[in-house]
């Protein structure tokens, strides 16, 4: 085998267990000393040795095991020489007979849920759990992340630092909570993967490469977590929730590139596979006998679905689910939401109504969807000048061009629309 | 807190743009600027006029050097800014990915040193 022929294979093999394994790794080097970032460099460096060594030596029978060898060496190496650490040699001991235990065993034990959980900490800032999910878990690069979330790199990258050095200060376990615990400790992890399948939703065409991935990784640990904690009713409402929405994305543009509104998208666009996995989890889910803002979500986005594809309006449903979901929780995104339905189902004098009890927010000021809503409704009631400052607002708040450019076609359809 | 958002863009692509685009375009900033006014964080903005109006002054051993044209001689030239009062840079930040600059050039964000006392 030529030198670059064993190159591209160690760099294909390793690239192929990162992306299969690397959270798994990650959690099993940690667990014992909640040290992420230690565990993270450990494994870094075993991956160099592997690029280094595989190309010369053939790529192993058992490469995660290979290189959780490799790291736990270096981890224990680097426990050693910090020597003025008291609790020293009991982490060293501790370090060493966890991994020898787990390397006596079949494979490498799944730990990852453990990690989720300590990720998602309540004693974490809830800004920095998501991007700490995604590198920790799923080995995602900061600036990737940071790009993501629309924040500063460098930033980003302290943030992850600090957030790693509390969870060992802090000694925060990587552990899965108590029973008891369970189902409040699993919101925030929820609420994490959440906020990074959104994320990636704001690039519907899913020409950001970055973007694109964090939907599809979002996904993979709502399927994860579903896998993992099959009795948790709100993980198979989050799953059902983020495939209906991915199952669409084909849908939201146009061949041109054009911005196209569920009202107006051609169902048979739409991911049938992932429409049906969608409902198996929701189904699941109400068989578990507890409600939850997930699920709640995800019926909402089900009946859109069945709306679309039977022809017939069920609007009313939608409302009623909203109204539960505005009694679990007092969002106003939620309550712009139900007004849009309201709109639909009783006209837009009513929606209107609805919006303006809540307008007052300031968590709305900046908030596009609300004023983008706002501005159809009082097209609809024939309030063209507001509207056309709506839209104004609305077309302002926008990051997509393609939106932008839809915006601005319904705001020159007003009736004496000056703009072009 | 004060950040200045510079805008740079390529001008060739503005003249390669249909009437239509144009007024778009314009339309798009002109929202933006309203979006800023609205959440109260507007402190000043500009559009710059094109580079070919630009003149670029440097003065060296007493003597001033003056030449056509801007600064750097870059594909996206400087055409604009925004100064805009938020809390944060994780604010400023969300206000550039707005920009209509941003979806088809860059645009730059820097903190302005406060004022003292």
């Amino acid at each position: 085998m030529s030198s670059r022929d064993g190159d591209a294979q160690a760099r294909t093999t390793a690239d192929a267990v990162a992306r299969r394994s690397y959270g798994k790794l990650i959690a099993f080097l940690a667990a014992r000393t909640r040290d992420v970032a230690a565990a993270e460099d450990a494994l870094a460096e075993a991956f160099a040795a592997a690029l280094a060594d595989w190309p010369e030596k053939g790529c192993p029978a058992n490469p995660e095991a290979w290189l959780l060898t490799v790291a736990r060496r270096k981890l224990i190496d680097g426990a050693r020489r910090v020597a003025h650490r008291q609790d020293a040699a009991a982490e060293l001991q501790m370090l060493a007979e966890g991994i020898d235990a787990a390397a006596a065993a079949s494979g490498i034990p799944d730990r990852r849920l453990g990690l989720l959980f300590a990720c998602a900490h309540p004693a974490l800032d809830a800004g920095i759990r998501a991007p700490l999910i995604l590198q920790v878990v799923l080995g995602l690069d900061a600036a990737a992340i940071a790009s993501a979330f629309l924040m500063a790199p460098a930033a980003m990258g302290q943030r992850l630092v600090r957030a790693k050095h509390k969870i060992r200060q802090a000694r925060i376990p990587l552990r899965i909570p108590e029973r008891d615990e369970l189902c409040e400790r699993l919101a925030p992890v929820l609420d994490a993967i959440y906020a990074a399948f959104a994320e990636g939703w704001v690039d519907p065409t899913g020409a950001d490469v970055a973007r694109r991935d964090l939907a599809e990784e979002a996904i993979y640990l709502g399927r994860l977590v579903t896998a993992l904690l099959p009795r948790e009713p709100e993980a198979f409402g989050l799953l059902g929730l983020m495939l209906h929405a991915e199952a669409r994305r084909r849908a939201r543009r146009s061949a041109g590139g054009e911005y196209v509104p569920l009202a107006e998208q051609d169902p048979a666009l739409w991911d049938t596979a992932m429409i049906d996995e969608a409902e198996a989890a929701l189904l699941h889910a109400s068989g578990l006998g507890a409600i939850g803002r997930y699920q709640l979500e995800g019926a909402i986005q089900s009946a859109h679905m069945h709306r679309r594809r039977s022809g017939e309006a069920n609007w009313s449903a939608v409302v009623e689910l909203y109204d539960a979901l505005l009694r679990l929780s007092g969002s106003p995104v939620v309550a712009i939401n139900r007004a849009l339905a309201l709109a639909e189902a009783s006209g837009a004098l009513a929606g209107l109504q609805a919006m303006d009890a809540v307008a007052g927010d300031p968590r709305l000021n900046e908030y596009q969807p609300y004023w983008a809503g706002r501005a159809d409704l009082l097209a609809k009631t024939g309030a063209h000048d507001a509207a056309r400052h709506a839209y104004d607002i609305a077309i302002g708040l926008a990051r997509d061009p393609a939106v932008r450019h839809f915006l601005q076609l319904r705001q020159s359809a007003l009736k004496g629309s000056r703009h072009g | 807190m004060q950040y200045l958002l510079t805008l740079h863009t390529a001008e060739s692509g503005w003249a390669q743009m249909t009437k239509t685009d144009q007024e778009q375009a314009v339309g798009a900033y002109r929202a933006f600027t309203e979006a800023l006014k609205q959440a109260g964080v507007l402190a000043g903005s500009n559009r710059l006029q094109p580079v070919s109006t630009a003149t670029t002054v440097r003065v060296a051993n007493g003597k001033s050097q003056v030449l056509n044209g801007p600064y750097a001689d870059l594909k996206e030239q400087l055409g604009g800014y925004y100064l805009i009062d938020v809390a944060d840079l994780d604010a400023a930040l969300a206000w550039a990915a707005r920009c209509p600059a941003a979806s088809h050039g860059a645009v730059e964000v820097r903190p302005v040193w406060g004022m003292p006392g």
